[in-house]
């Protein structure tokens, strides 16, 4: 069981969130302009590390806010959780 | 104390070989699908120049802790084409290999609870029986005398409304398939080299031509890969992406028990699946975990959960206990069908995304993998599967018409 801090509701069981994939994958600029492969990547393509993480949790049974986890994905170790209008801390990978 | 002398150790079933400088081919991966993969390039391309690499030991990942179920009756036609060309190959294994690993076809049954499930199962009866995969709709008095241990009252939470049945489908005792495997590629020639892992890949412009590991450098006119839950990893090192994210999947078993379970039980929407091993331990799965993770291991109420499920359908193992627990790591795809073809690295192969349902794909997998590998071309039950579905958009979905939920 991972023990989750809601930024806006605190420490909480995992059982209380919905977990959303990958953090920071933005919509495509110009969506009309993006071949299929760049589609693809888009749809079907994320980061899949060994190690920490930027990853989209939701307080699905509290305030149902969406929020980032930076958690290490070899040892569950969850580092950090910061608002979605946050950068991830220590900056991109 | 008369003090009885210890038997002598049996002969080990393979070699342990110091890698070569050099092989035609490089599988990265000792589990069952890599094992699979070299013995069928050596048996059916007569390519025996093979090295399969293993970073910890033999069949020590997904092979040790699958829950050994092996069915075909999943709805698309490209998926029931491959497990069926599976299912054919298990039923003449243990004869090839000589070696007796306990394949049993003791039938899988998918439960259907709610009005969706049995149009849904009634369906995939229909689909799998056009496309030859043996399956009947049971009701449930039909469903009773199949499993007369299943609660089919009309008074529990989620009655069984009815089942599939595919009276072939099975289990197989997981280790004794790797070292089958294991021994009669080794016979064919093929050095199987375990603590060796692989830690970038040679390669000369777009094409590789080797790998490094821990053991030094070798030099692979083609490589495949064939890790399962850290196919990303080894990707990333070839330079390339795949579309796989890896979750820890659990499993459990409880103690020993007298025969009392004579099938296999899937339930897609209370979501556990259970069988009784040949040792007597009730065996059981569920879901992954919702998270991305490496550990080998998950969250305790996903276990909860799946032992919830298992009581309201099985009331007599309420009084059983967990003997084990234990998590591998899955790598699953968005359609939630594998990839087996060529990579954007020439003479680079990639057989992943099994997901959840690798284990009964065993010879499936080794056999189209080595096809494609051996001829540079996908075998026309695998090149549906190819990584480009992604970009064509000619997917596989099977998540939830597989049989069970992913």
């Amino acid at each position: 069981m991972l023990l989750i801090t809601c930024p806006w509701c605190g420490p909480r069981n995992e059982t209380e969130y919905r977990y959303g994939g990958q953090a920071h994958v933005p919509y495509p600029d110009s969506p009309a302009d993006l071949s299929d492969e760049q589609w693809a990547e888009y749809v079907f393509y994320r980061d899949n590390p060994k190690g920490p993480f930027a990853e989209r949790w939701m307080h699905s049974i509290g305030c149902r806010r969406w929020f980032n986890v930076l958690r290490d994905t070899a040892t569950h170790e969850v580092l950090t959780s910061y608002r979605p209008d946050e950068p991830r801390p220590g900056g991109n990978r | 104390m008369t003090a009885e002398p210890l038997p002598e150790h049996p002969d080990f079933l393979w070699r342990n070989p110091d890698p070569k400088r050099s092989y035609d081919v490089v599988v990265v991966g000792a589990g069952g699908h890599g094992l699979a993969t070299a013995y069928y390039l050596a048996k059916n391309h007569g390519i025996t120049d093979v090295a399969v690499l293993e970073k910890g030991w033999l069949a020590g990942g997904n092979m040790a802790r699958n829950t050994t179920i092996i069915r075909s009756n999943y709805l698309w036609d490209e998926s029931a084409a491959i497990y069926e060309h599976a299912l054919k190959l298990w039923e003449r294994l243990p004869e090839e290999l000589d070696y007796d690993f306990l394949f049993s076809q003791r039938g899988v049954l998918n439960l259907a609870h709610t009005l969706q499930d049995v149009r849904e199962g009634v369906r995939r009866v229909g689909a799998n029986r056009l496309n030859g995969v043996d399956a009947e709709w049971l009701e449930p008095d039909e469903v009773a005398k199949v499993c007369p241990i299943l609660n089919v009252s009309p008074r529990t939470r989620y009655p069984v409304l009815g089942a599939t049945f595919q009276p072939r489908a099975g289990i197989a005792k997981h280790d004794h398939v790797a070292w089958a495997l294991a021994r009669r590629a080794d016979e064919l020639g093929v050095d199987l080299i375990q603590g060796c892992e692989v830690t970038g890949f040679l390669k000369d412009g777009d094409r590789v031509v080797g790998v490094e590991t821990n053991r030094g450098r070798i030099h692979a006119g083609r490589v495949g890969l064939a890790a399962a839950g850290h196919s990303s990893v080894l990707a990333e090192r070839a330079g390339i992406r795949l579309p796989v994210q890896s979750h820890p999947l659990q499993a459990l078993v409880s103690e020993l028990h007298e025969p009392v379970h004579p099938t296999v039980v899937m339930s897609n929407h209370v979501h556990v699946y259970v069988s009784q091993a040949h040792k007597g331990e009730l065996v059981m799965g569920a879901g992954v975990d919702a998270y991305n993770g490496y550990g080998q291991r998950g969250s305790f109420h996903v276990i909860e959960q799946q032992m919830a499920a298992a009581v309201e359908l099985f009331p007599v193992f309420a009084r059983a206990h967990v003997l084990r627990t234990w998590g591998g790591i899955v790598d699953v795809t968005p359609d939630a069908s594998p990839v087996i073809g060529r990579t954007p690295v020439e003479n680079l192969y990639v057989n992943c995304g099994w997901g959840t349902g690798g284990f009964k794909a065993t010879p499936a997998a080794g056999w189209t993998f080595a096809h494609t590998i051996a001829t540079g071309e996908p075998h026309p039950l695998n090149a549906p599967f190819a990584l480009d579905r992604f970009t064509t958009g000619a997917l596989i979905d099977e998540h939830g018409a597989a049989a069970v939920a992913h």
